[in-house]
């Protein structure tokens, strides 16, 4: 009998509510796919620009982009990896164990908007390709709302495809990443190539000499923060801080069939990050110091320039979009994951709408991964710490609390403290997440000391941690 | 047929990043690159699905 396709649709299971079974682990090279296509993504054409127009010196940009990626890949191997390949649950499962049904469900609202908000600005991005030729006025470094009917139009369109794949699952977008990535990383290549002589560089020897005094020549554009190594270290660090430290990447790697395969990583920092970002930062001043994605890379490689930026939009969209619908589908599991995707699709679609999301993307990334990070923090704790000082792991499930209260003041008191640090001592977003993690550890700690110790006299179950652990 | 797809996929490879040396060694125009990197990124997306997909299963499932 022919099947609907809603009825296929609900046949997908995620294993949103359980451990991934044996039988649908993934090897090495599926991660080495995944994580190469999701961070070759069409916001590596902003963020190349934007540390030009912030004025960052070549010395401070290759070493700050070495470290900080490098820090980003042991942190998913030796952070994120090892509880996944462990619990095999979902971020916002295992989340609902330790903090308690309602206090996930405020978690994964946050999250999920900001999941939209972050899929929105790849929307944006692949837009700006999208509408090249139809003359579409693309958004200027300083737009913050949109700037046509013709813009909005584009921005529907490829918000409506990217959300089509989304609802598909993870297994269409793991092939959808898998043809496009080998691809995209030969034109960020390219791109740059091409446009060096257009700068004065014929040959190796002559790069770092116009790398200094032509592209990131250490004085930024008027109006905009000057950029030094620390900037850049933090900031290629917590670009992702959501998804190593934050443990977003929970529900990707649950299933890894090893933990090291957290080092698929390096494919997306180095090949992704590194070499995106510094040869987008070329095309931009190739460009005379232009932003918008898609003409700086249709200027340098033509159409296949233009369907890069595009094609890498769609494959950072769609994993976003895809985490974003698992979030709201936690909060209400009764619903079919399509149908929220689809929901989280249009969120985002409208969010993309609004270009100040690309020109202040570095501020938002940064906010982004600190918004999230605490609870990482908790989960990290929780796992490997709170049963060596004789707490109880997973207590809300054990306790059978809906709300655990160590972890909701763990995560706003964390945040009201950093924030204060930002607001009131000027203190950089990029430079928050590090001191950040061990306020929340340490909060973490001490809040449930005393309040798994109140909570001791009450009738709870006597299972043990490691019991609930999968 | 694999095989002539795989050839197809990396001529198409070989399409979008050789032109942009020969421009940054003076060779050719940028115009004629960019059309090259069209055709190579045709061949790519046209073959890469047949094989790049089919690949990656037969490694998860060993």
């Amino acid at each position: 009998m022919k099947k609907t396709l809603a009825k296929q649709l609900d046949a997908i299971n995620e294993y949103e509510r359980e451990p991934i079974p044996k039988s649908k682990l993934k090897g090495l090279k599926s991660f080495v796919g995944m994580y190469a296509g999701e961070h070759i993504a069409g916001t590596e054409f902003v963020i190349g620009p934007l540390f030009v127009v912030h004025g960052v010196s070549a010395i401070d940009l290759f070493t700050g982009l070495l470290v900080g990626n490098l820090l980003a890949v042991l942190s998913w191997a030796f952070l994120c990896a090892p509880i996944a390949v462990r619990v095999r649950l979902t971020l916002y499962y295992q989340l609902e164990k330790i903090c308690g049904k309602y206090l996930v469900s405020f978690y994964n609202v946050v999250n999920a908007l900001m999941f939209c908000f972050l899929a929105g600005s790849m929307i944006a991005v692949a837009a700006t390709a999208v509408g090249i030729p139809f003359n579409i006025a693309m958004p200027g470094l300083d737009d913050l709302y949109p700037s046509s009917i013709g813009w909005v139009v584009t921005v529907l369109f490829v918000g409506s495809v990217i959300t089509a794949v989304a609802i598909l699952g993870y297994e269409q977008i793991s092939r959808f990443a898998n043809v496009c990535a080998p691809w995209m990383i030969l034109i960020f290549v390219a791109a740059a190539f091409a446009v060096m002589p257009q700068l004065g560089i014929t040959s190796l020897s002559s790069f770092w000499e116009v790398a200094q005094t032509k592209i990131w020549t250490g004085v930024p554009v008027a109006g905009y923060t000057k950029f030094t190594f620390w900037h850049v270290m933090f900031f290629a660090w917590f670009a992702n801080m959501a998804m190593h430290i934050g443990m977003g990447d929970l529900s990707i790697l649950r299933y890894a069939k090893k933990w090291y395969h957290g080092f698929a990583s390096s494919t997306g920092m180095f090949i992704g990050h590194v070499m995106a970002w510094v040869s987008s930062g070329i095309l931009c001043a190739a460009a005379g110091g232009e932003v918008p994605p898609g003409p700086i890379a249709y200027a340098s490689a033509g159409i296949a320039g233009a369907a890069c930026v595009m094609i890498a939009g769609w494959t950072t969209a769609n994993p976003t979009i895809y985490r974003a619908g698992l979030a709201i589908q936690s909060i209400m599991p009764s619903v079919k994951r399509w149908k929220v995707t689809m929901i989280v699709g249009l969120v985002t679609t409208i969010a993309a709408f609004f270009p100040a999301l690309v020109m202040q993307l570095l501020g938002f990334v940064a906010l982004y991964g600190l918004v999230l990070m605490p609870m990482g923090a908790i989960i990290f704790i929780d796992y490997w710490v709170i049963p060596k000082l004789g707490m109880t792991s997973n207590y809300a499930s054990v306790a059978n609390k809906h709300f655990n209260i160590a972890a909701a003041v763990t995560w706003l008191g964390t945040l009201a403290i950093c924030l204060s640090l930002n607001f009131f001592q000027n203190v950089d977003i990029f430079f928050l997440g590090l001191p950040g993690w061990f306020i929340a550890a340490t909060l973490y700690i001490i809040i449930s000391k005393l309040y798994q110790k109140k909570n001791m006299g009450q009738p709870a179950s006597k299972l043990s941690a490691t019991s609930l652990t999968v | 047929m694999h095989i002539l797809l795989k050839l197809i996929s990396y001529i198409g490879l070989l399409l979008t990043v050789v032109p942009s040396i020969l421009v940054f060694l003076g060779q050719i125009e940028l115009s004629f690159h960019k059309t090259l990197m069209f055709v190579g990124m045709l061949m790519w997306f046209l073959t890469a699905p047949f094989w790049l997909n089919k690949q990656s299963e037969t490694e998860v499932e060993g």
